[in-house]
């Protein structure tokens, strides 16, 4: 082989294993994600076989931890880290320039955000979890198809309404971030809150009767909760329609203080930088 | 100077540097409490609706859960050198410089930071067993502290283990993978609850590949009084097996560690 196409080869295989890296990545935070939902479904088949009178059945609650699993990055843990950055450089100045509305600006960022990165991620794990399991044997903790027609419709609404939410609270926490110039402050707060009032940690219902109405009319529930109990009919009909005004109610309410609070951090906004 | 003189210099060293910037520590020792604590809650909750876990009461699985957070706590805020690894040694061939200096490069490792931040973690592991301890009406014998105390030593070497062979994949691999991730922070996941809740194959695997089971469930079981078997008060000892055999790959690793520096 001639000598000047050594430089491109070597080129090509370095970025291929870079590439190769990404990829192991990948299949790494997945086999996370199967033994952290593995694990979940065995602890919680273990307590379902001591008690009865669970609000919620078993293969309800499965469906809920491997939904979980498989779309936990729509959760809005933390806010966007380019805008962390933009303020950090001062370049969030920029942002003020544009001819756009920086609330929705950021707001469309987010919604891209919390589709795109759960797509890549649910549908390994619902394939596993759905289709693989029953093919080796694991019917008992598989996930199951959603309970009727009715309850896959809603779902879906459901789900579009998820994003709606959490792009809601992200934007928010962006505003947040440049309100107090560090990105820090508000997740460490907001993470762990999120994991527990969304579902993400246990199902809701599984939580005691007295806590009940207070985290049905949190907004957090509407991040997974509420979808989750519609895919497995364990909120059905007016109930699940109530459910998901709720979920829109919650939208209103964060866009407007989302917005209300941008358009009073802006009009004094201090950039950092120089 | 010998070995271990050094090792508390470098920890002072590191210590005195995260001193600099105290509302960075505490901002996230709070922020490492609380997003732990968060397990406990769980935990909490699922006693609240079920009472009993395969015939294990709230207050005997929190103090499993108080061995193993503390254990990966200890763990964890003392091997920050061989988690940083690959992007802070191999990737920026900053190793070559350990391996000219004339000491071990474990202890080098060892001393790169002590991160203190893990005081969150380690506190709400703390509190865990404080309330396992509180609520469980045992005597408590020299015995049992005893066992307790050995099968957080045991669990240490046993996490520090999975570390050092992440570690040492990135002499291969050059980045650092994230796949032990499933073993650190899965592993106390799994510890948290009894062995009797998982299948056989991985309550096997809980046993005899990655001895978790070993530094947590069988110590506690007898401390417990639910098993009357002194051996198991001894099965840590496999923690520190495990950190002997990953040490022995790492020896191998370093052997085959080509520079990627400049």
């Amino acid at each position: 082989m001639s000598g000047g196409l050594r430089p491109y080869l070597a080129v090509v295989r370095a970025r291929f294993s870079v590439l190769l890296q990404y990829r192991a990545a990948a299949v790494a935070g997945f086999l996370t994600q199967c033994w952290w939902g593995g694990i979940k479904v065995m602890v919680l088949t273990a307590f379902f076989a001591t008690a009865s009178g669970a609000p919620m059945t078993l293969p309800q609650a499965i469906d809920y931890v491997w939904l979980g699993q498989a779309l936990f990055t729509m959760l809005p843990w933390s806010g966007d880290p380019d805008v962390a950055r933009l303020v950090r450089t001062g370049d969030v100045a920029y942002e003020r320039l544009r001819p756009l509305d920086t609330y929705t600006f950021w707001y469309s960022r987010a919604v891209a955000r919390r589709t795109a990165n759960p797509t890549m991620r649910a549908i390994p794990m619902l394939f596993t979890a759905g289709i693989l399991f029953r093919f080796v044997g694991w019917s008992a903790f598989a996930l199951r198809a959603p309970s009727g027609a009715e309850a896959a419709l809603l779902f879906a609404v459901s789900i579009v309404l998820v994003i709606a939410l959490s792009a809601a609270v992200s934007a928010l926490l962006d505003t947040l971030t440049v309100a107090t110039l560090s990105e820090r402050g508000v997740t460490l707060i907001v993470g762990p809150l999120i994991i527990v009032l969304s579902g993400s940690l246990v199902p809701l219902p599984l939580f005691p009767d007295w806590a009940q109405p207070i985290l049905r009319n949190q907004p957090f529930a509407g991040l997974m909760d509420t979808p989750f109990r519609i895919y497995s009919g364990h909120l059905a009909g007016g109930v699940a329609v109530g459910a998901l005004a709720r979920q829109a109610l919650w939208v209103v309410v964060f866009v407007m203080v989302g917005r209300a609070l941008m358009t009073r951090v802006m009009a004094r906004l201090q950039t950092q930088g120089g | 100077m010998n070995a271990l003189r050094l090792y508390g210099r470098y920890i002072a060293t590191s210590i005195r540097s995260q001193r600099q910037y105290p509302v960075s520590f505490i901002a996230t020792s709070i922020g490492a409490f609380a997003s732990t604590i968060t397990d406990f809650i769980g935990i909490w909750a699922l006693f609240a609706r079920f009472r009993r876990l395969e015939g294990w009461r709230f207050e005997e699985v929190a103090l499993l859960y108080g061995v193993v957070s503390v254990a990966f706590a200890l763990a964890d805020s003392l091997t920050r050198g061989f988690d940083l690894f690959g992007e802070q040694f191999v990737k920026t061939g900053d190793f070559d410089r350990l391996l000219v200096r004339p000491r071990s490069t474990v202890l080098q490792l060892l001393g790169y930071e002590l991160r203190v931040t893990r005081i969150g973690r380690l506190a709400q592991g703390v509190l865990a067993w404080a309330v396992g301890v509180r609520l469980l009406h045992l005597e408590w014998t020299t015995t049992s502290w005893a066992i307790l105390g050995f099968a957080v030593v045991g669990g240490i070497a046993l996490f520090a283990g999975i570390l050092v062979l992440q570690a040492t994949l990135a002499f291969w691999t050059v980045e650092s993978l994230e796949i032990a991730n499933a073993l650190t922070y899965g592993g106390v996941e799994a510890g948290q609850y009894p062995l009797d809740v998982y299948a056989r194959w991985f309550r096997d695997f809980l046993i005899y590949v990655v001895p978790i089971g070993c530094i947590s469930y069988f110590p506690v079981s007898v401390v417990l009084g639910r098993a009357n078997y002194m051996p198991f008060a001894f099965t840590p000892l496999l923690g520190v097996a495990f950190l002997v055999v990953a040490l022995g790959i790492w020896t191998r690793g370093v052997r085959h560690y080509t520079s990627t520096g400049s």
